[in-house]
Parts: structure tokens; C-alpha cells; sequence
């Protein structure tokens, strides 16, 4: 095994850089592994997918954790740093221009009718990946008890997040524990 | 300086609850940020969330401009807008960031425990119900809001339902289709 140079702080900055500035329309996952994986031979896809096994576990977006983790392995926490702010820094300078835009012609007919297009095709989007995401969930009538629960309790109802956390995570996480004939 | 605050609270524990992702944590963070705080409107809401939806990187940095019109809505100037910005991204960022790098230093100890699959199999349908409340947290604003007529509605709703069968139908880039989505809103929506 020749494993390529560690490479230093500046390139994994420029690295998660340039994801942060091309990746429109989410899926960062994907581009993540292609830059890491595929382009820089930083990971092997193992590495990677174990990276994204923590980050999905983990409360936070999945892709700024798994830049966490892949800096944090190339270079500790200075590349961690450098891989997370290269990825955040370029979409957060994009929205301070929309939304300088934004509140400029907000009482814009011409402008407002298009951000209601923009947000209506939004919704459309955030309820494609729900539905993509959570087929398995769906399909399956004791999933599909809990996602009602959560969307009852937390959508109608207003349950403060973390309460309805400690009350239907216990039970959802005991229901899948882990079986005898199961263990090896 | 309160403002900045309650930004700091509210964000930072959204960023440790966000199981599954950034969408889980919609449902609450309209809650706190339009009906509890009354920072934004529920149409600045749902406009900011969409507005995530068009820039590169990660969606969820649209939470910086909720604190930019929150401190904006405190009668803040626009440099306190701007460091209420910053309070709100790094809230929303850092705590979540610290876990995993704390917890990816000793993740190996406990990969092949056998509840570790328990946590994941137990979770993803409650990941799966809080995103189904996302979008309707920001669907009750964006695509059926009884503010506007039934035409308009129907066109709303129409837009996202497109969206929705489209992309399961084809591999498009969703940032085409929600730039196509106001196009179509620009068209039809203007006189209504």
C-alpha cells in the first residue's frame, strides 16, 4: 500500500471548497465521496462509508459531519475545521446575497410571485426526499405507527421536540433491540 | 443583546436535536422561530427555507439568515444583523460538530455493539415522521395557505407535486427544478 501524502490544511480547505460552491440542489453525500473517495484517494470507500455511518447516526447534517470526520482523519482538528468551514462558507456568502435580494424586493409583485413558485417547488422537493428516504418506513406498519406518532405529536401538536424525542425514542429503539438468535 | 440570546439557545439545541439530518429539526424550528420568538413571518419562513433549497452546500445555512431578520425584527442595525447571523450558524453548527468530533475519535469501541443497529432501526421512522412534519410546517405557508384564493392554492400545490413526481420519475437536479418553480410562479402567480 502506497497511501498518497497526508495532504495539508490549505488543500483540504480548497477541497471542501469547491464542493461547498458547485454542489447546487443537495445530495452532498455524493459529492463528498466523489471529491474524497474517487478525485483526492484521501479514503477508501470502507473509510468513507464508515464516516457517513457516524454522521448519519449523530444529530447534525450529515454532510458538515462527515466533513468533521474526513478533515479530522487527514489532519486533526485544524482539518476538521478546514474541512467544515470549506464546505459552509461559500453556500452561507451565496444566501447573504439572496437574502440582502430578498429583503430589497420582497414587495415586488414580479418577486414575490417567483418565490412563491421557488417555495411551493421547495415543499416538493422536501416531500419527494421524505417519501424516497422513508419507503422502507412506509411500507412498514410498525414504522409507519412512529412516523405518524412524530408527525402527529411534533407537526400537529406542537410537542417540543425533545420531549417527544424521550417519549417515543425509548419505546422505537426497544421494539428493534437487538434478538438472541440474532447475535452471533 | 437578549435577541442574541434566545438565538444562541433555541439554535443550539435545534443542532444537538437534529437526528437524521438538518430537515428532522423543521417542524420545531419553525415553531420557535415564527409562532414562540416571532422573529420571522411564517411567508419569511417558508421563503428563507426555499431560498437554502437554491444555494450550494449545506440547505440548512439558511438558518443564518433567520437571525439576520430576527435581529433585524429587534430593531438591531444591520451590523448586529450580521454578528446575529454568525451567533446563529455557529449555534447551529458547532455543538453538532464537537459530538461527532468527540464521538468519531471513539466510534470503533462501539460499532459492533449490537444496539448501535437497535438506535438506527428504532430512529429512522422518527427521523422519517418529523421530516413529514417539515413539510408541513412549511407547506401550510408555501403551498396551502388560507390567506390566499383556492386558484392560488391549487397552483401551489400543483408546483410541488410536480416536483415531487418528477424527480421520482427522472434524476434531475432539484436546484433546476426549484429555479423552474419560480419561473412558473412568476408566470401564473403575478395577477392572482
Amino acid at each position: 500500500m502506497n497511501n498518497p501524502p497526508a495532504p495539508t490544511c490549505p488543500e483540504i480547505f480548497r477541497a471542501f471548497f469547491r464542493i461547498g460552491v458547485t454542489s447546487f440542489g443537495g445530495g452532498l453525500v455524493a459529492y463528498l465521496r466523489d471529491e474524497i473517495v474517487t478525485k483526492k484517494n484521501w479514503m477508501t470507500p470502507d473509510d468513507f462509508l464508515a464516516a457517513l455511518e457516524i454522521g448519519q447516526t449523530l444529530p447534525g447534517l450529515n454532510s458538515v459531519n462527515v466533513a468533521i470526520i474526513a478533515g479530522r482523519r487527514l489532519a486533526g482538528a485544524r482539518g476538521a475545521i478546514a474541512a467544515a468551514t470549506g464546505l459552509v462558507i461559500p453556500g452561507v456568502v451565496i444566501l447573504v446575497i439572496l437574502g440582502l435580494l430578498y429583503v430589497r424586493f420582497r414587495d415586488n409583485r414580479d418577486v414575490a410571485a417567483a418565490l412563491a413558485g421557488i417555495a411551493a417547488a421547495a415543499v416538493g422537493l422536501l416531500l419527494q426526499v421524505t417519501l424516497k428516504i422513508g419507503a422502507k418506513q412506509f411500507l412498514n406498519p410498525l414504522d409507519l405507527f412512529f412516523v405518524l406518532l412524530t408527525f402527529v405529536l411534533v407537526g400537529l401538536y406542537h410537542v417540543s421536540l425533545p420531549v417527544a424525542l424521550f417519549l417515543i425514542a425509548p419505546f422505537a429503539i426497544i421494539l428493534r433491540r437487538p434478538r438472541k438468535e440474532e447475535a452471533k | 443583546m437578549r435577541e442574541l440570546v434566545s438565538l444562541l439557545n433555541v439554535f443550539c439545541l435545534l443542532s444537538l436535536l437534529a437526528v437524521g439530518g438538518g430537515s428532522a429539526v423543521l417542524p420545531q424550528m419553525e415553531h420557535e422561530t415564527v409562532t414562540i420568538h416571532q422573529w420571522v413571518t411564517a411567508d419569511d419562513f417558508a421563503t428563507i427555507y426555499s431560498l437554502g433549497q437554491m444555494a450550494p452546500g449545506p440547505n440548512m445555512s439558511m438558518v443564518g439568515l433567520i437571525g439576520f431578520k430576527a435581529a433585524n425584527h429587534a430593531g438591531m442595525s444591520n451590523g448586529w444583523a450580521f454578528a446575529a447571523m454568525l451567533v446563529v450558524l455557529l449555534a447551529f453548527y458547532l455543538p453538532s460538530s464537537f459530538l461527532t468530533y468527540a464521538v468519531s475519535h471513539v466510534w470503533d469501541s462501539f460499532k459492533e455493539n449490537p444496539w448501535r443497529d437497535a438506535v438506527q432501526r428504532g430512529m429512522a421512522p422518527i427521523t422519517i415522521g418529523l421530516m413529514l412534519a417539515g413539510v408541513y410546517a412549511v407547506g401550510k405557508t408555501a403551498s396551502f395557505n388560507p390567506q390566499h384564493s383556492f386558484h392560488f392554492n391549487t397552483l401551489t400545490v400543483t408546483i410541488g407535486l410536480a416536483v415531487t413526481a418528477w424527480l421520482f420519475l427522472r434524476r434531475t437536479n432539484p436546484a433546476f427544478l426549484i429555479l423552474l418553480g419560480g419561473v412558473v410562479g412568476w408566470f401564473f402567480l403575478r395577477g392572482i
